[in-house]
């Protein structure tokens, strides 16, 4: 009989950005003074995660052009397909795992009811999706490309177009909510949110490329984006 | 003997992709109703626990509150728990009795507590064999929260399993061990009410864990 301990590679917190990073006002008042409190073995309770398989994903729930209206009328906005895939740092394909995401419309506002910024709702664009990866890890989603935004931290700061993504993976452990940036965009660096990561290889991982390949002609481009989640190891026990 | 390290394994591994804060309209991709969307055919929300399930009918309730003694009206919470028997429910599905998985928001206005209706969770064995104390996992998501903050949340009326629980024993500060302590109070109808109020930054600062 074998039993299966499985522990996931440690998270390097130095490649996240530190809960404390005064660039990024907010963080100064949310982050934890103390040290997190490492647990040298994880229990099942950490280990374990949902499975979301069995969940009823609409039909336009990964096609933000249609979803809102549920195909009545089309948004305002660079006709796009993000896609990609979720591997684990080894490379593993990482299935039926549930991916979500919300973005700003063309104009950079969003739907929610604390958004008040100047640019108009688009009546076409809810800017909400989900969907599961397939048995490869694959995703993709439609969408338009959402529009920068200013926002209140520095005296005139913009955020990057960006799409906020989140992945559940395997695992409680390897849950993972991040921003999609588009390649090129001259705000990316100039970002305080951006710049809470501290290596610039981090950054790279966040950046969306674009990929002609997969792309529609006379339809639409296509961004390429691949998630990484923690890696899973396994070490196998004979029991006598 | 020790054995010469000759190869670095960090190079054979990919990195993460890097965590970014969940910020502020994080409710029009995790809970679509609170952001003033429309539902979709499922959404994963709080109630955890249906009429049907085994074991004590609960609420679990909180605020978020940051280092200035604010409250953090802006937060979205995953909760993660066994079930009754001690036992994880993974396949989340809405015509179960129970599912391990739930979410919850703080609130706009008012009072701005989250909370969850579910199951008091039964004792889960530790690696070590010993068994942990009940207990339900918490990750905080929020803007000005770079990467997710991860709790537990355990129960007063346990006294004598916290305080042999190999989780919370690996808290050295008596005085941080009892942030992870809900309190129980007087609920509503049949449903008992437990109170955990997470602190992110100062005085009574909530412990966070590395896993």
């Amino acid at each position: 009989m074998h039993d299966e301990k499985t522990r996931f590679v440690e998270r390097d917190r130095n490649w996240h950005p530190p809960a404390y990073a005064p660039g990024y006002k907010t963080s100064v008042a949310r982050s934890p003074q103390q040290s997190l409190v490492s647990m040298q073995s994880p229990s099942v309770s950490e280990i374990g995660g949902p499975d979301f398989s069995g969940l009823r994903i609409g039909r336009y729930d990964n096609d933000l052009l249609l979803n809102f209206t549920q195909g009545q009328a089309l948004p305002v906005g660079e006709r796009i397909i993000m896609f990609g895939r979720v591997i684990d740092q080894f490379g593993k394909p990482v299935p039926n795992t549930l991916v979500e995401m919300w973005q700003a419309n063309a104009g950079g506002r969003y739907r929610h009811r604390n958004d008040n910024y100047l640019a108009p709702l688009d009546p076409n664009f809810g800017g909400v999706g989900r969907t599961l990866t397939d048995e490869q890890g694959w995703y993709r989603f439609r969408t338009i490309k959402p529009g920068p935004y200013p926002w209140p931290n520095d005296p005139n700061s913009w955020r990057p177009a960006h799409i906020h993504v989140s992945v559940m993976g395997p695992s409680i452990s390897t849950r993972l909510i991040t921003q999609m940036y588009f390649e090129g965009d001259p705000l990316i660096p100039r970002c305080p949110i951006v710049n809470t990561v501290n290596d610039p290889d981090a950054v790279e991982t966040m950046i969306g490329r674009l990929d002609m390949a997969h792309s529609k002609p006379m339809d639409c481009l296509a961004y390429r984006f691949d998630l990484v989640v923690r890696g899973r190891l396994q070490t196998y026990f004979e029991n006598q | 003997m020790q054995q010469p390290n000759t190869q670095s394994t960090s190079e054979l591994i990919l990195r993460e992709t890097a965590s970014q804060t969940a910020g502020p309209y994080v409710h029009i991709g995790l809970a679509p109703s609170v952001a003033g969307l429309p539902a979709r055919d499922e959404e994963i929300w709080n109630r955890m626990a249906g009429p049907e399930a085994e074991g004590e009918p609960i609420e679990v309730v909180g605020t978020v509150i940051d280092g200035n003694g604010d409250l953090v009206r802006d937060a979205l919470i995953e909760a993660w728990q066994a079930d009754a028997k001690g036992v994880y429910q993974p396949f989340f599905d809405l015509r179960n009795a129970f599912n391990s998985f739930g979410r919850t928001a703080t609130t706009f206005e008012g009072s701005s507590e989250w909370s969850l209706q579910t199951i008091k969770p039964g004792p889960v064995a530790h690696a070590s064999g010993q068994p942990m104390a009940p207990h339900i996992n918490l990750s905080i998501f929020a803007r000005g929260v770079n990467v997710h903050l991860q709790t537990r949340l355990y129960f007063d009326d346990e006294r004598d399993a916290n305080a042999h629980c190999p989780v919370l024993s690996r808290i050295e500060s008596p005085t941080r061990r009892q942030t992870l302590i809900a309190s129980r109070e007087a609920g509503d109808g049949d449903r008992v009410r437990y109170r955990f109020d997470i602190r992110l930054q100062g005085d009574g600062e909530t412990v966070f864990f590395d896993f």
